[in-house]
């Protein structure tokens, strides 16, 4: 057996009880190392923050949002955005505190005939926290009427961010959105997830034919070319579901395709340290299959693991926004970024109202947030790394 | 060629090549500020061998990248004086940045390096006779023809066999000594001034070892090279050194000449190292007693016995029934006795089988055939014929202690929960009662029962193989298997855990296998010794006789190529060399 001595490497083994000595680092746990690496990550700091705050937006969407985003109002077809303003000046020419945003006008263009909104400055809407507005379910559950800001008086034309076609409140729109968006890839995610830790753990765990069989099948797999499958199976599934069901099955049967990146990833994990020490030293100490893999090689990829999850949600949030826009994916009446933006397919619809691309904003967003804090997450998952 | 900026300087020393002068090497790290070289300073003389000797962390490597300005990050050379002395004139390295075109002149042409492992130092993708040749074409003005007769110079001076063929193989068609010799050969390519070489046979075996430092010492004497030689073993230095340096975290210690620093070593540190070299050469002295004692007992029957065994692993083959690796008789019919608290030594290179021996007998490799008889129980247990309940009763029973401290304990558990492991898995005792034998069990190995809550990151390797033994001792076992147990320590920390060993053999009866390549390890710690070649035991018998009268031909060669903590009885040079051939194992090797 050759020697592996170690020489004079700086960060040698003898030097790390010294480096970590500081701040109590010898009680630490693998998170909490992790954690204190991750910390030193500001952008994904920040944006695991964002990502919360989407998620919160999303569960308090009703709150959030001063309309119902299904709300119609044929008056204010494409209305531009109206300015939240804090003060104005009143009739005696004096400058007064109050939210507020100003009412629409309609002017007719005498050239081309037609109708535009101009903001009139002389008549108020005030704007108020904490308002009445319709009545809705909390969480699903707790009836309730108030909301975070909305005009006082209910019914009053109020478009932050404008309204659509059929003059809906574009801003409750895209809160709205939020929770399908954000929500609906997670199933896929974690579908695949439990499928590539299955059938990658058993790949790599137990090796030989079993393991050639499950990547041949991952090849075969990843050969099936996904648009076409998922134009098919939304053809395929009968008309009288419900959307959003329609949109869930789809999802389940791409996850079904989805696993096998993360199947190879754990495959790999397996592979790499199976024959590793540690873990043949706890077959020695007894421990059973079971307690190897999930309490003794589990541990040492699970970080890995979270970190590839965090970075194949906003895949799927990319996908939805894709498919629903190519009218494949979930269809209205649901509400999210992807459908919203069907509206602004139409070039025409997007020169009358360019505030209909606000949900693509949003869906930069998301996938930003995400994509770092994955990035962070996955070099903290390491913390003996440098 | 740019040559370097000249600096009118007159050595000290005519003999001088290279002088370095309060070196100083710093790593910026997030909490503080490591000193990897701290003032240091030497002179390397023409012809002449200077060994910088330390432990891990001692800053050898780094001395040596310093002067070649090839320090890895986040490492900064801060200050010190390196000087070339050439025919025309001295030439400043330390003025030169570090990616200049001078240094880049210097590295190679006058002082080349090798390295610790040959195969990551060669390209892989490249022919080793390409890779000669390109220092050839950096360095030299020669045509393609000279360069390719030089090549096949260069191999043959190496001693690789049919230099024009080999020439154009790759690394991976080399062994590891071949491809050390590659290195060297490489390195020679253009008569360097001087010869870094950075443990080039701590990854070897020593057979391997002593060819290496032989041709080392030869390529020297005809080409008067000086060389600068980083290594941890006292053996090697007694054996080739002109001048020591010993290092200790960063800083110079002490220097001198071979016989001095052996004979009168003035630093306690020196004093240490040479004593814990020393002390492995003569069997323990709590051996020794021990074995007074298991003298008067006799009539025991043997706690194991392996008759028979064999390991044959399968070819491989692809699909389409193409043979990807050949099928390896790993062990060979081996058969031996162990004495209830008795130790074994199994010695042997690498490939010679003696770890699979160990697996085999942990059932951690299945074996082909044999038997192998447990009797630690009062009945006898055929551990060949066990089920997997049965193997993890046994497991409470057999004990291991790997070779490596830093893969063998799970970096995510607490020291509390890797020991109390096998006593949890086979619900030997409340959580508390597992608790309080942790804590025992730290104490025993020397740690604090403080210790618990950690992590091994907190730990140094020695102290993480005091834990890992404190892990194999946890459900009290009457065998212990050590697979180099020792290998991957400092020379300082091996004899205390072999002392740990020793202890807790004479407080429990312990029986130990103890694998290693290292002789003197072997003499120190084992009751008797078997001698593995190629998956065959040729010498098994009493520790002490094997060691020092040696009956077969291959362990006289084994023996007579460990170098020996002495500079006055040098002997690589005149070693017994032995010459298996593949059908008749048993021929006698012819001596040097």
């Amino acid at each position: 057996m050759a020697m592996t001595t170690d020489t004079a490497t700086p960060l040698g083994p003898d030097d790390a009880p010294a480096i970590v000595a500081a701040q109590g680092a010898e009680v630490a746990s693998q998170w909490k190392l992790m954690w204190w690496k991750f910390r030193r990550h500001k952008l994904a700091m920040a944006s695991g923050v964002v990502v919360l705050v989407l998620y919160m937006i999303a569960i308090f969407a009703e709150v959030l949002a001063p309309a119902d985003p299904n709300d119609f109002n044929p008056r204010f077809t494409y209305a531009p955005p109206q300015e939240l303003r804090w003060s104005y000046v009143d009739d005696a020419g004096e400058r007064q505190w109050g939210l507020h945003v100003n009412a629409y006008r309609t002017e007719l263009d005498r050239e081309t005939f037609r109708r535009t909104f101009v903001l009139d400055e002389e008549e108020r809407i005030p704007v108020g926290f904490f308002v009445e507005g319709e009545p809705y379910l909390l969480l699903g559950l707790i009836p309730a009427t108030v909301k975070l800001f909305g005009p006082e008086e209910v019914g009053a034309p109020f478009y932050i961010w404008g309204a659509d076609r059929l003059g809906r409140d574009m801003f409750s729109r895209v809160i709205h959105g939020a929770r399908v968006s954000l929500s609906i890839g997670l199933v896929g995610v974690f579908l695949s997830l439990f499928l590539g830790i299955v059938l990658g753990g058993i790949s790599g765990y137990y090796g030989g034919w079993i393991d050639t069989a499950i990547q041949r099948l991952i090849e075969f797999i990843r050969s099936i070319p996904t648009i076409p499958l998922w134009m098919g199976l939304a053809a395929a599934i009968p008309l009288g579901f419900h959307p959003l069901m329609v949109y869930l099955i789809i999802t389940a049967i791409v996850s079904l395709v989805g696993w096998t990146d993360l199947g190879r990833e754990v495959r790999g994990r397996f592979l790499s340290i199976k024959d590793d020490d540690y873990v043949a030293a706890a077959r020695l100490d007894g421990a059973s299959e079971g307690r190897i893999i999930l309490r003794h090689m589990a541990p040492s990829f699970l970080s890995h693991i979270i970190a590839t999850v965090t970075l194949a949600i906003p895949s799927m949030i990319l996908a939805e926004t894709a498919l629903s826009f190519l009218g494949i994916g979930l269809r209205p009446p649901v509400v999210s970024w992807g459908v919203l933006l069907q509206e602004a397919q139409n070039i025409r619809a997007v020169v009358t109202a360019p505030w209909l691309m606000v949900p693509g904003g949003a869906v930069v967003v998301a996938v930003l947030a995400f994509n770092f804090l994955g990035d962070g997450l996955r070099d903290a998952a390491d913390p003996y790394s440098h | 060629m740019e040559r370097g900026h000249v600096i009118p300087m007159n050595p000290v020393d005519p003999d001088a090549v290279l002088t370095v002068r309060n070196m100083k090497t710093e790593f910026a790290l997030r909490t503080h500020t490591l000193k990897a070289v701290d003032d240091v300073s030497f002179t390397l003389k023409r012809g002449k061998t200077l060994c910088i000797v330390g432990e891990s962390g001692s800053g050898k490597s780094v001395t040596a990248r310093s002067i070649l300005r090839i320090v890895p990050e986040p490492g900064k050379i801060t200050g010190g004086d390196v000087i070339l002395h050439r025919e025309d004139g001295d030439v400043a390295l330390h003025e030169m940045g570090d990616r200049s075109p001078e240094i880049r002149a210097i590295r190679g042409a006058d002082i080349a390096m090798i390295f610790q492992e040959p195969m990551s130092s060669l390209s892989p993708v490249h022919t080793i006779g390409f890779q000669i040749e390109e220092s050839l074409i950096l360095h030299t003005n020669l045509d393609q023809k000279a360069r390719r007769a030089r090549v096949v110079e260069l191999l043959r001076r190496v001693e690789i066999p049919d230099p024009e063929r080999t020439a154009d193989r790759y690394p991976f068609e080399y062994s590891g000594g071949m491809r050390q010799r590659a290195m060297i050969a490489m390195a020679l390519a253009c008569n360097p001034k001087v010869l870094i070489a950075d443990e080039p046979t701590t990854a070897l075996d020593v057979t391997t070892q002593a060819e290496i430092l032989d041709l080392i010492q030869e390529l020297q004497d005809e080409y008067g090279m000086a060389v600068m030689f980083i290594t941890h073993d006292m053996g090697v230095v007694a054996e080739i050194a002109d001048e020591v340096a010993v290092m200790y975290r960063g800083q110079h210690v002490e220097s001198g000449t071979v016989e001095d620093i052996f004979a009168n070593p003035r630093e306690d540190y020196t004093k240490m190292l040479i004593g814990s070299a020393v002390r492995l050469e003569e069997p323990s002295p709590i051996k020794i007693a021990m074995q007074a004692k298991q003298a008067a007992q006799t009539g025991q029957e043997p706690i194991l016995e392996v008759r028979g065994l064999v390991k044959q692993f399968a070819a491989k083959r692809t699909m389409l029934g193409k043979l990807v690796a050949e099928g390896v008789r790993a062990v060979n019919d081996v058969s031996f006795d162990l004495m209830p608290s008795e130790t074994l030594g199994v010695v042997g290179e690498s490939g010679s089988g003696k770890t699979t021996l160990g697996r085999c007998i942990m059932r951690m490799h299945e074996p082909t055939s044999g038997q192998i008889l447990y009797r630690g129980r009062g009945t006898d247990t055929e551990i060949t014929g066990l089920d997997k309940k049965g193997l993890r009763d046994l497991y409470a029973d057999i004990r291991m202690i790997f070779q490596d401290p830093y893969a063998s304990l799970n970096p995510r558990m607490t020291v509390e929960q890797l020991i109390g492991e096998p006593l949890r898995n086979r619900k030997l005792g409340t959580p508390a009662e597992n608790r309080d034998r942790v804590a025992d069990l730290l104490v025993r190995v020397g740690l604090k029962p403080e210790h618990m809550e950690r992590y091994p990151h907190a730990f140094s390797g020695g102290q993480r193989q005091r834990i890992g033994i404190a892990r194999a001792l946890a459900p009290n076992p009457k065998l212990i298997i050590a697979d180099e147990a020792t290998s991957a320590l400092d020379v300082s920390l091996r004899s205390q855990i072999l002392d740990l060993l020793l202890e807790f053999q004479e407080s429990f009866n312990l029986s130990f296998i103890f694998i290693s390549h290292d002789i003197s390890t072997v003499r120190y710690f084992c009751d008797r010794v078997a001698v593995m070649y190629r998956g065959e035991v040729v010498e098994i018998g009493n520790a002490r006789e094997v060691c020092d009268n040696p009956t077969h031909a291959y362990t006289k060669a084994l023996l007579s190529a460990v170098p020996r903590p002495d500079p006055t009885r040098r002997r690589i040079a005149d070693r017994h060399r032995y010459v298996a051939k593949d059908a008749d194992l048993l021929s006698n090797g012819a001596s040097a």
